[in-house]
């Protein structure tokens, strides 16, 4: 043993020799430039949940997942455009209702068994089945089958462990049937919930999560709750967003404030958003001197307004309300112009979306009024909402804005957490106006839709019911050709802007900064720091 | 002094269930479910929430809660949080951090607050004595985190993440800074009380040397309010320093109490609470026993 380690030196000392006299040549021509093999640090929050794909759905668990795993699809971090990663192809059925699925042969987990069609099925039925309880199930539930490993009924059994629509055709191909056509499903499998697992994590799930493994370009180092996450480059990862450094230290922060001055202060590298301090008269631009990012996340903040509130179902009011809030003197003067004013009921950067589609969401003062006067309402106004993160600030002057237009009076509402504010929704308890804010899973305008305003979705917060919204809905999601669904949204859309469930207030434009010990960085649609584009300097 | 030691010993464990039940009370009495808001705009799958409220035991009574939890406390099993951490893990990261914090804003505030309580209550009025007076004032009247901010951004700290000591010693001055400035004071008023106390002008008059009368007989018996200061506020130091820790992103007992409230993990607050609860007590029991210790007329019986 002892031997052959040393001949393994021998071996290797030259190579090693060899390597740096080369990088040292060639170092000043590169292309690219920068140190492929050095480390950046960025920020994150600690991880709600385990780090699987079928349990991680916020922003501070999805930035680990997001590196440690790759899915069918990715997207590009600007535009959102879909593109297969791991998927050779998804060809569907004319019907959009079966998915033929090839994967690219050769592609590793980071423990070196290949990945197969049976690894994301296999991680498919595990995420959808009852009795794992994983936090992403819903995300399955078109697939046929679901409702059998995942009954209606929380108390009810699973009557199968797996889904039927799921079938492995081979090592490289496998095909999934759905309960009804839905066409935006080539687009959905590229959220994280839908990430292959390797083979030892259904022997030992558990243990896994203390170790994870994953096919995306880094591998798991080490974990140390409340500090940071560890992170180091996966060399035999094959897809187009490998990464271009070694290491990544991922810092856990509770102080954004703390995380911007070690960003000044080069002891971190790579900062996602700005503490709102920083905003105020573009301070960040001044203090990070060309190391600012600026990119448009798939989001829309809106307040919704409930139709089983009394007096609430009153169409004029809620044209009344969505013209009496000037969104842009607010964003200009409270939100630091952080966001941009909404105009329909997409996100600005989002495909399908038609600007201006929202007719009542212009600021009218006149017309406010006299839709007020029509629509008889008495009493007072109020807007609900979790008062951290910011929230008080812009719904008061929301609030402000109504009363100055409008004459009603208006208040906000604090709610102590975001637990209480949202159990106070789900159970249709709100006495008032909602903040309803969304962002993409899936850069989909589909996704802006079905959720929100389809009757009984799970976000839909205003109970909004419309059939004719719901039929256009279905439609589209059975047209299989892109271009046709999206149109059929969009007159979904147009009518839920004559109703207003919800009134679209602004959406965020994503703004972070980087240390100078980058050269290039990009911040993605979904509000992550995108490590493909990352340069050193 | 060895019943007395009992005795106090024998009190801690009904404090100890009193506070941990209130504890446990209070954090699972917030009214609202902490799985409410764990899926963002989504609610969380039903069976998602089911398991978790099996998992950490929330369908049961209070009561039966707080007997389940108590019962793996005692086999040393703090549990776990809802992302599957042990949270004696977090608490085994932390302390020690907390720990290297307090203590060096601790000896900060003990040298440079005696040090300079010493010198003006020995010379009252003068122009040293009144520096100190409108340097205290003013670290009284600025609050934590702005001095925290200040010396951080003025002197580029960064503390790494396994906190080392050197790292902690701008954070440890800033947490001190306060409680210095009541050491200093509480030091300067009882010097300059005791000054003129009979056995001080006794052992001035038996002829001892200056640095004797001054370092044995004046500081011991003026220093006891000191001690008793000190030794609270180094149990409060060990609770953790939320702003200071904040600032500096220090990962210490601190913000692990702080973010676990606010994500309602009862299992952690619980958990790193008793941890304080115990420590605290067992800083006020030094303390008590030092005076017997400072001052000969206190005895212990």
């Amino acid at each position: 043993m002892g031997k052959r380690r040393k001949t393994a030196i021998l071996v290797a000392l030259p190579a090693a020799v060899a390597l740096l006299a080369t990088g040292c040549g060639g170092g000043g021509g590169g292309a690219g430039g920068g140190d492929s093999n050095g480390a950046v640090s960025i920020y994150g929050t600690e991880p709600q949940h385990p780090l699987t794909p079928g349990n991680t759905n916020e922003q501070g668990g999805i930035r680990v997942v997001d590196e440690l795993y790759a899915g069918l699809v990715g997207f590009d971090p600007t535009t959102a455009k879909p593109y297969n990663l791991m998927a050779e192809s998804i060809t569907p059925s004319s019907d959009a209702k079966v998915y033929d699925i090839k994967i690219k042969h050769g592609w590793k987990f980071h423990d070196g068994t290949e990945v197969k069609a049976h690894n994301f099925v296999d991680a498919w039925n595990y995420a959808a089945l009852a009795t794992n309880a994983q936090i992403n199930a819903d995300f399955f539930a078109q697939i046929q089958g679901y409702d059998e490993v995942h009954p209606e009924d929380p108390k009810a059994k699973p009557t199968a462990q797996t889904m039927s629509g799921l079938k492995v055709l081979g090592d490289y191909e496998f095909q999934a049937t759905l309960r009804a056509p839905f066409s935006v499903f080539p687009v959905k499998v590229g959220y994280e919930g839908f990430d292959p697992l390797p083979d030892v994590f259904f022997k030992d799930p558990k243990g896994f999560e203390s170790h994870p493994i994953g096919n995306g370009p880094m591998k798991f180092v080490s974990y140390v709750p409340n500090q940071d996450i560890q992170l180091t480059r996966f060399d035999g990862y094959q897809g187009q967003d490998a990464v271009h450094f070694k290491d990544v230290d991922i810092k856990t922060y509770s102080d954004l404030n703390a995380a911007y001055s070690d960003l000044k202060g080069g002891q971190l590298d790579f900062l996602d958003l700005m503490p709102p301090a920083a905003l105020v008269g573009d301070t960040y631009k001044a203090d990070l001197p060309g190391r600012t990012l600026n990119s448009s996340l798939i989001d829309i903040d809106a307040i919704a307004v409930p139709y089983y509130v009394p007096g609430y179902n009153n169409p004029d009011l809620r044209k009344a309300i969505s013209m009496a809030i000037d969104r842009d003197g607010i964003i200009k003067q409270v939100l630091n112009n952080a966001y941009d004013a909404a105009n329909s009921y997409f996100s600005p950067s989002l495909d399908g979306n038609v600007p201006n589609s929202c007719e009542y969401c212009k600021y009218d003062p006149d017309a406010a009024k006299s839709a007020f006067a029509r629509s008889g309402f008495t009493g007072k106004l109020t807007i609900a909402s979790n008062s951290d993160g910011g929230h008080k600030e812009a719904l008061t002057a929301v609030c402000n804005s109504i009363t100055k237009v409008l004459g009603v009076a208006c208040d906000f509402v604090p709610q102590t957490s975001l637990g209480q504010f949202r159990s106070m929704i789900t159970s249709h308890q709100a006495t008032g106006m909602v903040r309803s804010d969304w962002s993409a899973d899936y850069p989909s305008v589909e996704d802006f839709l079905n959720p929100i305003y389809k009757t009984g979705a799970s976000s839909n917060d205003a109970t909004y019911s419309n059939p004719q919204v719901d039929a256009l809905l279905a439609q589209a999601d059975s047209t299989a050709d892109a271009a046709g669904a999206i149109k059929l949204y969009q007159q979904a859309e147009a009518l839920i802007a004559k109703d207003l469930p919800n009134i679209p207030l602004w959406s965020e434009k994503g703004t972070a900064g980087y240390s100078s010990k980058l050269s290039a960085a990009k911040l993605s649609w979904k509000r992550q720091p995108d490590l493909p584009s990352f340069r050193l300097a | 002094m060895g019943r007395y030691v009992l005795r106090r010993l024998l009190q801690l464990i009904p404090v100890f269930l009193g506070t941990t039940f209130i504890i446990y009370t209070l954090v699972w009495a917030i009214p609202s479910d902490p799985f409410a808001g764990k899926c963002g705009q989504r609610p969380c799958p039903p069976e998602y929430v089911a398991k978790m409220r099996a998992d950490f035991n929330l369908d049961d009574n209070l009561f039966v809660q707080y007997v389940k939890y108590l019962g793996k406390l005692f086999t040393g099993d703090f549990g776990q949080t809802f992302s599957g951490v042990k949270v004696g893990t977090l608490i085994a990261d932390a302390y020690p951090i907390t720990i290297r914090l307090a203590v060096i804003a601790l000896v900060i505030e003990g040298v440079i607050g005696l040090v300079a309580g010493v010198l003006t209550g020995l010379r009252k009025n003068g122009f040293l004595d009144n520096l100190v007076l409108v340097a205290t004032l003013f670290l009284i009247s600025l609050p934590v985190f702005f001095t925290g901010y200040v010396l951080k951004v003025g002197f580029g700290i960064s503390v790494s993440s396994t906190a080392p000591l050197g790292d902690l010693i701008v954070p440890g001055f800033v947490l001190g800074s306060l409680s210095m400035a009541y050491v200093a004071r509480l030091t300067r008023t009882s010097i300059a009380e005791n000054r003129r106390a009979d056995f001080v002008r006794t052992a001035i008059a038996k002829g001892l040397p200056g640095s004797r009368v001054v370092g044995v007989h004046l500081l011991r018996n003026s220093v006891i309010p000191v001690v008793t200061f000190l030794g609270t506020d180094l149990g409060a130091l060990m609770g953790g320093a939320i702003v200071t820790e904040g600032v500096f992103n220090i990962h210490g007992i601190g913000g692990l109490v702080f973010i676990n409230i606010q994500q309602q993990q009862g299992v952690v607050v619980t958990g790193v609470v008793t941890l304080l609860v115990l420590v605290y007590l067992a800083m006020s029991l030094i303390v008590d026993l030092l005076y017997a210790v400072l001052d000969p007329r206190i005895r212990y019986e």
